[in-house]
């Protein structure tokens, strides 16, 4: 009797569901009956934006995302090679590398009507450099000369409230003076922080955040803050690569695990994070609707320079040494089943050979050699205290399964069960304090995403002396001294060889172990096709056809 | 009775201080809650200064407690690192969570009191034997795993439900959730009402109604049922912050946006305001389930009243 109630409400349930459903697919199909496939929209799993949707404050892939398809910039990055290619920049000129004239292309405007001018630049970059508006980005603007007065770094009284080496000179023209020549500065303009803004921005700031307004291919139509957020195909917009579905509906997903399941119930088209658990099971459950491609990302161990058991002479073998002790293929192979590459440079293969990656560069010093490993390290007078602990944050990631399995892979190679250990910090912001803190007592884990596909990206901030990456505080003056040599090098093949020779030093010091690469994961329903991830691992939305 | 509330509502006050104190150092001490904000790096000195004065980080602690307490008490709870209002967060999750524990508890009433009842009348008997056990079961599984089971089940392979529900959170939606949240407490519920009914049944009081030639029905709603009932209306009350509170679990597997979900970001991003805001309000929501358990105590048992 009692189960015979039970039932009834499960059947109810259910019926109400399949309503519910039937509605919402009857809704989307009434939508795109009358612009054939081209008004179809396809739903999409998100994260929660950690910060403020504003360009210059956004630093994570979540915020990026919509950043990424609601804005165009200067330049932007080539979706499959990762090219910065001219989007709003009709040309971007210069004679010494340090002052650029940049011509802005006519006939762009917001999607608010407003037209997109050089001030509309300007504007933009002096506000994201502007220390009293907290953008969490605005070291970007750090090389533009008259930096150090809208932004003290000491976080005293700001003298200025706009970068002296920005000047409007037209309508569509403006002149950008470095503080340092930096020869390959225009190919850094497709990184959203360097997005234009509209007057709307600054006029009504707070109406702005509640529902952003660019100049991309798609536009907001609604935003509930933590939970959805439902863009559309812009009609008026002017680039080339317009979209091809209707629009898109990012759904913010408490797990991953969550949204995997929504999409094998066909209630979601598109997950771009496949969770780690699912990692088995996605070839079978999806074939070749499931993306494993390279992404900007490496993962590396940082060492703490600042501690002097890891920067007397010798060290540089001991840490050799570990890095001959790591099993890269058995690890990527098992614990992350191929979505990550050994790493045998410290780049990334989304550079390519012509934009600095260079395959095998690491040379013996990434080979697991479990013989060597050990005689190396005897020789650089063993290990600090006999024992090594490698830091991570446990919160988020996999970090505990391949941090143990490493020092499986050490302890293995050296004989001895306790040469090294895990040493878990229980958030990821405890994790960023430590470090701050310089309290690392030995390596630490170290990701690096991308801003830009550059090598220099990967190179000068985190491993610079005093960059603002560079948590182990490693310092070289050859290193600096090459990586200052590419930057004023015109001629950009030659500035990556450049690169590549101080990346050689980075190498003879082993100032930090390379790892491995990182991918990009997604899966996608049968609704859609021509789903990629750019190098930055994000879907290319606006290229995405729904049938 | 009106000494009784006032006496009631006076103890509250320490309770609520204590408990906002506790959780607002625990928060503190994790850390400094602006180095996560800049991801894989470190923010720059000087947006990092900026951005805890903007957030009252830079002031001592206790003098952090004083003027988050004051605002409290002007109903300002203070900005998430994101730039809404924390106040803002909490319309948005807490009616969700409020319809998940509405049906959670209703489960619980419904289902755990009609099975106690009709266990507690037949003990011994088959039926007796095959609840038990079933709640035993209940019992020994975790949430997640009955969770997670019933939406691969009803939601993939069956296809009843949709796995997860959508923004709106409407309350046909929250059925099969809200009946995982309240398995385990549902089976306690049936458990404690069966015992309950049991030792009663042979009461003097029972035997009376039942020599005094009262129908059945009557006997068992008001004289069994009404003394039984004491220590599952203490549970259910208990529960009920327990559920809001601990609903993390279950609004995760079925990215429920509420309460579970804020708090979860919340202390994974170290946001304190956010963190202490959602706190302080279930501490209210315990200490008024509390008042209302202990008023309903006086209800149903008159000899309460008086003490």
């Amino acid at each position: 009797m009692r189960g015979a109630t039970h039932a009834k409400w499960a059947a109810c349930a259910a019926a109400v569901a399949l309503a519910a459903t039937a509605c919402g697919g009857g809704d989307s199909d009434s939508g795109g009956s009358g612009s054939g496939d081209g008004g179809a929209t396809l739903s999409a799993s998100w994260g929660d934006p950690q910060n403020p949707l504003e360009p210059a404050n956004t630093n994570e892939v979540q915020g990026g995302k919509v950043l990424d398809m609601i804005f165009r910039s200067l330049k932007r990055y080539n979706p499959e090679t990762g090219k910065a290619e001219d989007m709003l920049a009709e040309k971007i000129e210069t004679s010494d590398s340090q002052n650029f004239t940049v011509t802005v292309k006519d006939g762009w405007t917001f999607s608010n009507g407003e037209k997109v001018t050089a001030k509309s630049f300007v504007d933009a970059w002096n506000y994201g450099a502007s220390l009293k508006n907290n953008q969490k980005n605005a070291y970007f603007f750090g090389y533009i000369d008259g930096y150090d007065k809208v932004h003290p770094e000491d976080g005293s009284k700001q003298t200025a409230q706009t970068l002296s080496g920005l000047k409007v000179t037209g309508d569509l023209t403006f002149t950008v003076k470095l503080n340092q020549k930096f020869s390959t500065f225009p190919d850094t303009l497709g990184y959203p922080a360097y997005a234009p803004l509209p007057q709307a921005f600054f006029t009504d700031h707070d109406a702005w955040l509640k529902k952003p307004v660019g100049n991309g291919p798609y536009t907001i139509e609604s935003y509930t803050k933590g939970s959805q957020m439902s863009l559309k195909k812009w009609d008026g917009y002017k680039g080339d690569d317009k979209a091809q579905n209707g629009g898109v509906t990012l759904k913010v997903y408490t797990d991953n695990n969550t949204a995997y399941t929504d999409l094998m119930a066909g209630n979601l088209d598109l997950v771009d994070d496949v969770p780690a658990a699912q990692l088995k099971n996605v070839k079978a459950d999806l074939g070749d609707r499931y993306l494993n491609t390279p992404a900007g990302i490496i993962q590396t161990l940082a060492f703490p320079f600042y501690d002097k058991n890891w920067n007397k002479p010798g060290m540089e073998k001991v840490r050799t040494g570990l890095s001959r002790a790591i099993d890269r293929d058995q690890i990527t192979k098992t614990i992350f089943n191929d979505t990550r590459t050994p790493a045998s440079d410290w780049t990334s293969p989304v550079l390519g050979e012509a934009g600095g990656f260079k395959e095998g560069l690491c040379g013996d010093a990434c080979e697991y050699d479990p013989k060597a490993a050990k005689k190396l390290i005897e020789e650089g007078g063993g290990l600090p205290g006999g024992q090594v602990k490698i830091t991570y944050n446990a919160d988020t990631g996999s970090h505990k399964q391949w941090v143990d399995a490493v020092c499986n892979s050490i302890n293995n190679a050296l004989d001895n069960d306790k040469a090294c250990v895990g040493n878990p910090v229980g958030t990821f912001a405890d994790f960023r304090n430590q470090i701050g803190e310089q309290k690392m007592s030995g390596p630490f884990r170290a990701g690096w995403q991308m801003d830009y596909p550059l090598i220099q990206n990967f190179l000068q901030p985190l491993y610079y002396t005093n960059a603002s990456s560079n948590d182990g505080k490693w310092s070289n003056k050859d290193f600096d001294k090459l990586v200052d040599e590419a930057n004023a090098e015109t001629d950009t093949a030659k500035a990556v060889s450049t690169f590549q020779d101080a990346e050689k030093v980075l190498r003879d010091n082993m100032g930090a172990i390379p790892l491995w690469y990182q991918n990009g994961s997604a899966g996608y329903s049968e609704r859609l096709s021509n789903v990629k991830l750019n190098p930055f691992s994000v879907p290319v939305y606006n290229e995405i056809k729904v049938s | 009775m009106g000494r009784y509330v006032v006496r009631r509502l006076l103890q509250m006050i320490p309770v609520f201080i204590g408990a906002t104190l506790l959780i607002f150092l625990m928060v503190n001490v994790m850390g400094d809650p602006i180095a996560g904000l800049c991801g894989d790096r470190q923010c720059d000195p000087a947006t990092a200064a900026q951005l805890e004065k903007e957030f009252g980080l830079d002031k001592p602690v206790w003098q952090q407690y004083l003027t988050y307490m004051g605002n409290v008490f002007t109903g300002d709870f203070g900005t998430a690192f994101n730039g809404q209002k924390v106040t803002e967060l909490m319309s948005t999750a807490f009616p969700v969570t409020i319809r998940l524990t509405i049906v959670a508890i209703l489960f619980e009433i419904v289902i755990g009191i009609t099975l106690g009842v009709v266990t507690g009348l037949r003990r011994g008997k088959p039926v007796d034997t095959s609840v038990l056990m079933l709640t035993l079961v209940v019992i020994s599984i975790p949430t997640f795993v009955t969770g997670l089971l019933l939406q691969l089940l009803l939601g993939v392979e069956w296809g009843w439900i949709k796995p997860s529900v959508s923004t709106d959170a409407t309350f046909s939606e929250l059925i099969v959730p809200g009946l995982v949240l309240a398995s385990v407490s549902l089976a306690y519920v049936t458990r404690l009402t069966r015992t309950s009914i049991a030792e009663n049944r042979r009461s003097d009081y029972v035997r009376t109604a039942v020599a005094k030639g009262l129908p059945r029905r009557r006997v068992i709603t008001r004289h069994l049922l009404r003394n039984s009932l004491i220590p599952v209306v203490t549970f259910i009350g208990t529960d009920i912050g327990a559920l809001m509170g601990g609903a993390i679990v279950t609004e995760r597997i079925f990215n429920i946006h509420g309460v579970g979900y804020q708090l979860y970001q919340g202390i994974l991003r170290q946001n304190t305001q956010t963190v202490v805001g959602f706190v302080t309000v279930l501490v209210l929501v315990f200490l008024v389930a509390n008042l209302l358990v202990d008023l309903l105590y006086a209800v149903l048992d008159p000899r309460i009243r008086y003490a």
